[in-house]
């Protein structure tokens, strides 16, 4: 299905994200990526549908080439790539529905979209998509009066309209509280598998991670140092990952990772590798 | 505060340090300055039997000021209220539609670098004369009248509000940007769906200003011929008929006050 070789990308600042990645996603498989702040997880994911330009590799979807199209054929591929982001990334001040509803701008023409004149299937599907997700009390609703689970609820319903063949999912999570974490994680681990997508989850919390995928792809510096199933996380290899820390204490692995993110100081691992680029 | 006054206080001298440092520079700048204004002041010629007429016409000025005449040139005044409205309504409407096009392509994190400079000049020619210069440009390309003012007023417009609306689209929030492009959309449903919800409010109130900055410059522009009251304010000086004129600013005032109040309301309420 995702078929990524050698992806190097290295910044104009001079960051190298990306140091040589290869990785496989087949059909209907749920990978979760995870990794320290910095590793490169959002890097990796953004370059598979190009929102950033990798320096040099190839990635491929089905039997397309992704990094040989033209502007204009990339917008079709696209299409059928559904992204889900950490801070939602909804347009605030549109409905829920028009939020919904723009996951199929790549479908429909110009004047559909501006008059908001979308097909009625679209429309259907929409209905569908809110009640699946919970939110059918909700359509005309602006996103900004939905709270932060609700409006993650809205950006998965606007991923799965696209009818995606594959799903990139950016810290889902990472805006949430635990419960409602759970949730999310939940619905869609769910919805990828009913409909067999290939998906990608960047996550840093790593027992939520556990707790949904079956396969989990370690992420430190731009490079993979380790990618195999979730009981094979031991203490010595989440060091490998993450840099030395007492991994069986209290099984606080999230906290650790989070308190990480708000550290000023640069940890060891990341520092090696800017000091590497 | 305790130990501050208990402990043994040593008096050190402070004085604000002055903005230039050395005082031979100090001192010479201020000499030089005042010497200039004192030339300058002595090249201008004061002839006082002008100054006598001036005064005297001030005061006639003044006294017919105290008695405006709306009657005796209504109907020019009429036409020439309505021609300034009609100006400054066609001006704003065509001038925020040309804008937005301009603003988008003004907007660094919308368009490649060509059409940024492209729409960055137009921004900078429009934002760079007066509209009174801009206006007799356009009375010697069109002649007197009321088309020469719309012009006028609708390129000042676009440099105006594209300058603007280019900063604040700047500013937009890019995630929902990424993700729209994310779907699979082309330029103008990523800016229609993306940028045009976060900027539209301000869009709107800042048409409704616009809008009672070119009632107002319509009254100026007509003073070079550009059409509306302001030439027929020309007309009445050029006469003497400083009463008429008296009317005419008085509605002028009126005018501009009215759509003051009614714009900051809007901008207010949309807010
Ligand atoms: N737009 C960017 N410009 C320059 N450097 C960037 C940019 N985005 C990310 N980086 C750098 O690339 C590295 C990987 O970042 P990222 O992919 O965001 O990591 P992660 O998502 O794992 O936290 C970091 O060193 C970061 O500073
Ligand atoms: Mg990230």
């Amino acid at each position: 299905m995702l078929r990524i070789e050698k992806l190097v990308k290295q910044y104009p600042t001079g960051d190298r994200a990306l140091r040589g990645v290869d990785l496989m996603v087949p059909e209907g498989e749920v990978v979760a990526l995870i990794g320290p702040s910095g590793a490169g997880k959002s890097t990796l994911i953004r370059c598979v549908n190009r929102l950033v330009e990798p320096t040099s590799g190839k990635i491929w979807l089905r039997d397309t080439e992704i990094t040989a199209l033209s502007a204009r054929r990339l917008r079709q591929v696209r299409r059928r790539i559904g992204m889900i982001f950490q801070e939602y990334a909804l347009v605030e001040r549109l409905t829920v529905m028009e939020n919904v509803l723009s996951g199929r701008l790549g479908y429909v023409n110009f004047w559909q979209s501006w008059f908001r004149r979308f097909p009625q299937h679209d429309v259907d599907q929409a209905f569908a998509l809110l009640e699946r997700v919970g939110l059918s009390d909700f359509v005309d609703k602006r996103a900004d009066e939905l709270s932060g689970g609700q409006r993650q609820r809205v950006g998965i319903a606007r991923a799965l309209i696209q009818s995606p063949d594959m799903l990139l999912v950016d810290e889902p999570t990472a805006s949430l509280d635990p419960k409602t974490s759970r949730q999310i994680m939940r619905l869609i681990t769910e919805l990828a598998r009913e409909r067999g997508l290939a998906v990608i989850i960047n996550i840093h919390d790593v027992p939520l991670a556990q707790l949904f995928v079956k396969r989990i792809v370690g992420l430190r510096a731009g490079e993979i140092v380790y990618d195999g199933p979730p009981e094979g996380l031991t203490p010595e290899r989440l060091t490998d990952i993450y840099g030395e820390e007492d991994w069986g204490a209290g099984q606080a692995v999230a906290g650790a990772d989070s308190a990480q993110e708000m550290d000023p100081e640069p940890s060891p691992i990341f520092a090696a590798s800017t000091s590497n680029a | 505060m305790a130990e501050l006054t208990a402990s043994p206080v040593t008096s050190r001298r402070w004085r604000k340090p002055p903005l230039i440092r050395n005082p031979w520079l100090r001192w010479g700048l201020l000499i030089g300055a005042l010497i200039y204004l004192a030339v300058a002041i002595s090249s201008v010629p004061v002839d006082d039997a002008r100054i006598a007429r001036g005064l005297e016409r001030g005061g006639r000025m003044i006294s017919s000021f105290l008695r405006p005449d709306f009657a005796s040139r209504w109907y020019d005044i009429q036409i020439g209220v309505l021609e300034s409205l009609t100006m400054t309504v066609v001006s704003t409407v065509a001038g925020v539609l040309l804008s937005v096009p301009v603003g988008l392509g003004a907007a660094r994190n919308l368009v490649s670098a060509p059409i940024y400079l492209a729409c960055r000049s137009i921004i900078t020619i429009s934002r760079t004369f007066q509209e009174v210069v801009i206006a007799i440009v356009f009375v010697v390309m069109f002649g007197f009248g009321p088309l020469a003012g719309v012009c006028t007023l609708a390129f000042a417009t676009i440099g105006f509000m594209a300058k603007l609306l280019a900063e604040d689209i700047e500013e937009i929030d890019p995630a929902p940007l990424e993700a729209i492009r994310a779907t699979g959309a082309g330029w103008l449903k990523t800016v229609t769906y993306a940028v045009m919800p976060q900027v539209s409010a301000r869009l709107v109130g800042l048409s409704v200003y616009r809008f009672d900055i070119n009632l107002r410059e319509s009254a100026i522009v007509g003073i070079v011929g550009a059409g509306g009251i302001g030439s027929t304010l020309q007309t009445t000086f050029n006469r003497y008929d400083y009463d008429v004129a008296a009317a005419i600013l008085l509605i002028i005032i009126v005018l501009v006050m009215t759509t003051e109040l009614v714009s900051g309301h809007i901008r207010r309420r949309l807010q």
